[in-house]
């Protein structure tokens, strides 16, 4: 299988994803500009500033060429997983539902945090066990997760809510500690910590990132057998 | 046409910036102030006022967190 890591200009960490992809399967890089997905079977919208954050952190990227083909690869059901300036970009999008505001602590923030599994039976959690705590290192000033309150009790009963930070560990005041979310079919998830650089013990503390690409490879394979 | 968009966090949603300012004001002295919210403002030209409207929705605001109000600024432009 192959991924697909999209690279804007303000992206700077598309090589680790594309390296942690790598220890799953193969994985390569596409420029905003390009429209073809290359083949890819899954698509990671990887961490960064695109465009500057301008006007909103995502606002810009999300009317790049490659994010227009990324919207209709999501509409046929195509993995698409949003990390950090990622998942910013994917709600913009609208592929995702809610938004992502200033930290409440005003801060750029850079810690390792504990993340819990609410949902292990997704395309994204499935090398995960439930309630499994995750350690993976979390970095940004515009974390807070926010949707209305509507939007919250839709996501419960339909299980969007896929990670929570643990007790202690929602640094930027996300409602109801959500660290990551997916859509209603299922096929896109997006989270602020960074799984792409928890894909090593010995340079990361931790490899509990890597449940997450190893769970899209076991999600294509057996969507293909 | 001269237009101006003022931008602004909705009623309810937490603006850590505007608490922050109102609690620096105090500390420099100027008593009863309350109430602080600090949002975005985007001047602009623009040939057909009727886009202001769907540009507000698509780019300059997000209308899940943002209130956005269109001032035309006539005579200037």
């Amino acid at each position: 299988m192959k991924f697909g890591v999209l690279q804007f200009p303000g992206s700077c960490d598309e090589v680790d994803a594309l390296g942690a992809a790598r220890r799953v399967g193969d994985a390569e890089l596409i420029w905003h500009g390009e429209r073809d997905l290359r083949g890819a079977d899954a698509i990671v919208v990887p961490g960064g500033f695109s465009y500057g954050d301008y006007l909103r952190a995502g606002a810009i990227a999300r009317f790049s060429p490659a994010m227009e083909s990324v919207i209709a690869f999501a509409a046929d059901g195509g993995l698409v997983l949003g990390i950090c300036n990622g998942f910013q970009v994917l709600c913009e999008a609208r592929l995702l539902p809610g938004a992502l505001l200033g930290n409440a602590n005003l801060r750029f923030t850079s810690r390792q945090v504990d993340l819990e599994v609410v949902e292990p039976e997704t395309p994204f959690t499935s090398a995960c066990a439930p309630g499994e705590l995750l350690s993976i290192p979390a970095k940004h000033s515009s974390g807070r997760y926010y949707a209305d309150a509507p939007t919250l009790v839709a996501m419960a009963e339909r299980g969007q809510v896929v990670l929570r930070y643990a007790a202690g560990e929602n640094f930027n005041g996300s409602v109801e500690d959500i660290a990551g979310v997916r859509n209603e079919a299922g096929n896109v998830f997006g989270l602020m910590p960074h799984p792409e650089h928890a894909v090593d013990e010995l340079i990361g503390g931790s490899a509990d990132g890597l449940g997450i690409f190893q769970s899209m490879r076991l999600a294509l394979e057996g969507a293909r057998a | 046409m001269r237009a101006r968009v003022l931008i602004r966090p909705k009623a309810g949603i937490l603006d850590p910036q505007g608490t922050a300012v109102e609690r620096a004001l105090p500390a420099l002295g100027f008593a009863g102030v309350g109430n602080v919210h600090i949002g975005r403002l985007v001047e602009l030209d623009v040939e057909d006022p009727s886009q202001l409207e769907p540009m507000c929705e698509k780019l300059l605001a997000n209308p899940l967190v943002e209130d956005y109000e269109v001032q035309r600024l006539d005579g200037s432009g």
